[in-house]
């Protein structure tokens, strides 16, 4: 093996291929199952409470009609406060869930990038991960939210409503339920790594938890 | 030689840090030269600067006044991408508490560092395999850290560390989790490194085993060089710990 004699000029060429990024994330979630499993029940808590409103609005528009304008009117609004609050308190709980993931990992980003890992990358395998967690929770989640509503207007008006629902209402409600839950999994996640990869690797090893 | 002489020169190293209304100079212009291939230790009590001074030289934090310059680099005009370069390459880190990846196998965090340099995965897993068996864990390759005892995990890093070839191995107390038995055989694991791979081992502890395998050993106290000596000047006696004359 030859020694490099001296560099004068100093390379750039770092990477973290995808792929290894991803197993990296996965491998992450796995060791820390159960923390993994409550940050994504918060998310899919979330996104089950918001899509359950959507489908019941869905099934209240092909009900016979029971309200005037004004009721209707402020019943949604209701709704819209509801969803709203409840997704507070869901990208609340997602961040505090992301702040001490992150804040348990200081030693180890550090270490990272001691071994030369960029500060992008630290975000990166954060994303990733939250990310996964995000999907896969989001996922669940309209399945709970949408499924529960749907079944409770099979039973109490039987098909006649529940199957007038169009595909392309259901598949909406996907998109939201999976975008909200996306979106707010992003912004809970992005704060806590970003301040985390921004630390000089002294003071990320210094911590002890 | 002449321009490659050294692979570590600091200038005038200052490092203070402010605590509440207080500043404390851990560093007061520490000036030090690093032959390339030398193994040269860091020696001096808790707080003298002997971890400040290795953070400074690995790039892991900044100086408030002075220069660290690896290989003629000046530190201090790196931007991120090329210090990442530096501390992927050219640097080897080995600490006290092993600072292995906990999610990742013996194997996944030697290749670790190979993965950042874009080295292809099969050249990655089979540089590992040779470098954890060089260390004498090739029967380890798939334990992870909590299936290690301190002596393997600080093997593991050991080899960690070579994976890029670098020109230098900075080692932060590298005994100091571990025990007598297991401390010699890692001193010794570094100083055949150095010796037969050529790698410069700077090493800041407090263990005094480290004096006889060393070249050089720098005595620091609150912040500044005390004295520097060759390892044929030092007489090691019972009594005199810290190296204080009497």
């Amino acid at each position: 093996m030859s020694r490099t004699a001296g560099q004068a000029v100093v390379g750039r060429q770092i990477q973290l291929p995808l792929r290894k990024a991803f197993a990296i994330s996965l491998e992450s979630i796995r060791i820390r199952f159960w923390r993994s499993v409550i940050t994504a029940g918060g998310i899919f808590l979330g996104i089950a409470f918001l899509v359950s409103v959507l489908t019941t609005s869905l099934v209240q528009q092909h009900l016979p009609g029971t309200m005037d304008a004004a009721a209707q009117a402020a019943a949604k609004n209701r709704q819209i406060w509801l969803v709203i609050m409840s997704l507070v308190v869901c990208t609340v709980g997602i961040t505090n869930s992301m702040l001490m993931s992150v804040t348990e990992r200081f030693k180890e980003i550090g270490t990272m990038k001691c071994l030369g890992a960029l500060d992008i990358f630290v975000v990166e395998l954060f994303l990733l991960e939250s990310g996964v967690l995000g999907i896969v929770a989001s996922f669940a989640g309209w399945l709970a939210g949408f499924g529960s509503i749907w079944l409770l207007a099979m039973g109490s008006h039987g098909w006649a409503v529940a199957g007038s629902i169009r595909i392309v209402q259901i598949l909406t409600t996907l998109g939201i339920g999976i975008g909200t839950g996306m979106v707010l999994t992003v912004i809970a996640t992005i704060p806590p790594a970003i301040r985390a990869a921004k630390m000089p690797p002294a003071m990320a090893l210094r911590t002890e938890i | 030689m002449g321009a490659n002489e050294y692979v570590v020169r600091t200038k005038e190293l200052c490092k203070e840090f402010t605590m509440g209304d207080q500043v404390l100079r851990a560093l007061d212009g520490v000036h030090l030269d690093v032959f390339r291939g030398e193994y040269i230790s860091i020696m001096g009590p808790s707080g003298s600067g002997k971890s400040t001074l290795f953070n400074m030289i690995g790039g892991l934090d900044r100086p408030t006044a002075g220069s660290v310059f690896i290989n003629d680099v000046d530190m201090a005009q790196l931007d991120a991408h090329e210090l990442a370069y530096l501390r992927c390459r050219t640097i080897g880190y080995i600490f006290q508490t092993f600072n292995l990846i906990p999610v990742m196998t013996a194997l996944e965090n030697v290749t670790l560092p190979m993965v950042f340099a874009g080295v292809p995965t099969d050249d990655s897993v089979e540089k590992g395999i040779n470098l954890l068996e060089l260390v004498g864990l090739g029967e380890r390759l798939h334990h992870k850290p909590s299936e290690l005892s301190g002596g393997q995990q600080q093997r593991v890093a050991i080899a960690r560390a070579l994976a890029n070839e670098p020109a230098i191995v900075l080692a932060d107390e590298p005994t100091g989790n571990l025990d007598l038995k297991t401390g010699k055989e890692i001193i010794l694991l570094l100083k055949h490194l150095n010796a037969e791979q050529g790698v410069t081992v700077i090493s800041a502890t407090h263990d005094l085993k480290m004096i006889d395998v060393s070249d050089r050993v720098v005595w620091i106290r609150d912040g500044k060089i005390e004295r520097i000596e060759d390892r044929s000047e030092i007489e090691l006696r019972v009594g005199e710990l810290e190296g204080v004359e009497q």
